[in-house]
């Protein structure tokens, strides 16, 4: 059996409407990932490992949970321009992108910019 | 005397706070402050930044005042009307302290007058509406080596920023060194906004401000995020620092980075369509129809069935009587669903603008049945106009 990590996803600034309009969301992803992102169950049991991190983390959304259209979301590997992500409060900035490893109970925060006023 | 002798009456309530004592409130007076956009934001900053003895205060705007901005923008009211927002909102102020110093600015911000317009002041507030003018007051607040207090408020969520504060403090670009596409951004009129969720961001605005001209800013780079409905409401998280290959705020002094050579609109992709004139083109021949046309139809008792594809709560504001409400999303995924319980019927989309309609008439059409699709030309807006002024624009 292979060992799973909880991650806790919330959405603001208007993102939820690409995820069926749910703000909040709690799952389950494998503590060991392909190391290409590739999300489907094949490639879980027989690709190459690393340890689960962000960009893992976003092309489970993509491939599991995005409900609109990909560019809505995410530009080339990452999150589209205008999204800012957040690991436990803090700019994914500060915690290397990406390549920040997910823990056990981490919450992400996907934020869209606003502009209106 | 440090000040004149009524303001120790006037301002008293709050010079006796320790944070602000007599020496704060003398710095209140020798600031200078600019609001960019006498709106939403701009509005309740301005107020609480009036009443509070800011001794200069700039107003960016050449808007005029719509029956629309009531709802939130506090300080225009129904006499000022038409006005331009930058001249109604000194008057607000002037209303509450007579001696106030308010510069009016009826021009629109642009890459060439950013500079000059905004040199005199010592803080920035970005209070207006759309992403090209906030990278440019982002730009512009680096060329000038001031802070800027950065508030945006959509639906019921708000955020707040304060941007290149100290030697250390991110601007915008930093942050969001891309803008994004053009179709993940909307307006307040298309995705509607809260009047007291721009409050909160607007009195957060103005009090940030009055912490950087008192001296008291901890400077550690953060974004405030308000969900109006969610819990809990209010949640700040830490933001980078300064970024070292950020092409505007890296060494200012060496870059080559230019404003003037900037065009704002097309970085952020082109100029925001017209939805109202999008929604009132001819289209191909055969495929729309006029909302005069429609009602001669609907009292012609021929049968045909009309589909209303606006959300479902703006469907329920306001609808034509025996339309039937498929929001757009519902009927793109599932179009036959909607056409062949109805194959002889002819079918007329109709929505707020003629444009959504256009989108869910086409997909009806590539069905292929043997039905007549056609959408009203400027949706219900031309249906208010043309043919019954006491249907509701909103």
């Amino acid at each position: 059996m292979t060992s799973t990590i909880s991650i806790k996803i919330e959405f603001g600034g208007g993102l939820e409407l690409l995820f069926n309009n749910q703000k909040s969301y709690k799952i389950e992803i494998p503590s060991l990932v392909p190391k290409d992102n590739s999300t489907d169950a094949e490639s879980l049991s027989t690709k190459e490992k690393k340890p689960a991190d962000v960009n893992y983390l976003i092309h489970h959304m993509r491939d599991h949970m995005l409900k609109e259209r990909v560019e809505l979301f995410m530009e080339k590997d990452t999150v589209r321009p205008g999204i800012l992500v957040l690991i436990n409060d803090t700019d994914w900035e500060l915690e290397g992108e990406g390549e920040y490893l997910l823990k056990d109970r981490d919450e992400v925060v996907f934020i869209s910019t606003l502009h209106g006023g | 005397m440090h000040l004149p002798l009524q303001d120790y009456q006037r301002f008293g309530r709050q010079m006796i706070l320790d944070a602000i004592g007599l020496p704060g409130q003398i710095k209140m007076r020798e600031a200078a402050v600019v609001v960019v956009g006498a709106g939403g934001l701009g509005c309740p900053a301005l107020q609480y930044m009036g009443a509070a003895g800011i001794g200069r205060i700039g107003i960016i705007d050449h808007d005029r005042v719509e029956l629309s901005n009531l709802q939130r923008q506090i300080l225009h009211n129904e006499k000022t009307l038409g006005m331009y927002k930058a001249e109604s909102a000194a008057e607000a102020l002037k209303r509450i302290d007579s001696g106030l110093k308010i510069d009016v600015m009826t021009v629109a911000i642009c890459a060439e007058n950013a500079l000059e317009l905004l040199r005199p002041y010592d803080i920035i507030l970005d209070c207006t509406d759309n992403m090209p003018t906030r990278y440019l007051l982002s730009d512009a607040a680096v060329a000038l080596g001031k802070p800027l207090v950065s508030g945006a408020a959509q639906k019921l969520e708000g955020q707040l920023s304060v941007f290149n504060l100290g030697p250390n403090g991110p601007c915008y670009r930093c942050l969001y060194p891309k803008p994004p596409p053009r179709d993940a951004v909307g307006s307040c009129e298309e995705l509607g906004i809260l009047g007291a969720v721009t409050g909160v961001i607007g009195n957060l605005q103005a009090v940030e401000t009055i912490k950087i001209i008192l001296g008291q800013h901890d400077s550690t780079p953060s974004l405030l995020l308000y969900s109006a409905f969610g819990f809990p409401p209010f949640r700040t998280v830490k933001l980078r620092q300064r970024k070292a290959d950020c092409p505007a705020c890296s060494n200012p002094a060496e870059n080559s980075f230019s404003i003037t050579n900037t065009d704002y609109v097309q970085f952020c992709g082109g100029v925001s369509p017209n939805w109202v004139e999008a929604g009132l083109v001819a289209g191909i021949a055969g495929h729309r129809i006029r909302a005069k046309e429609l009602q001669e139809l609907l009292s012609s008792n021929v049968p045909l069935k009309v589909i209303d594809v606006r959300p479902r709560t703006e469907y329920e504001i306001c609808q034509l009587p025996g339309s039937e409400n498929v929001p757009l999303k519902d009927l793109l995924t599932q179009p036959e669903k909607y056409i062949l319980a109805n194959s002889d019927q002819d079918i007329y989309v109709v929505c707020r603008l003629g444009n959504d309609s256009q989108l869910a008439a086409d997909a009806l059409r590539r069905i292929g049945s043997g039905a007549t699709v056609r959408d009203v030309v400027g949706g219900l807006r031309a249906w208010s106009k043309n043919v019954d002024p006491e249907f509701p624009i909103y």
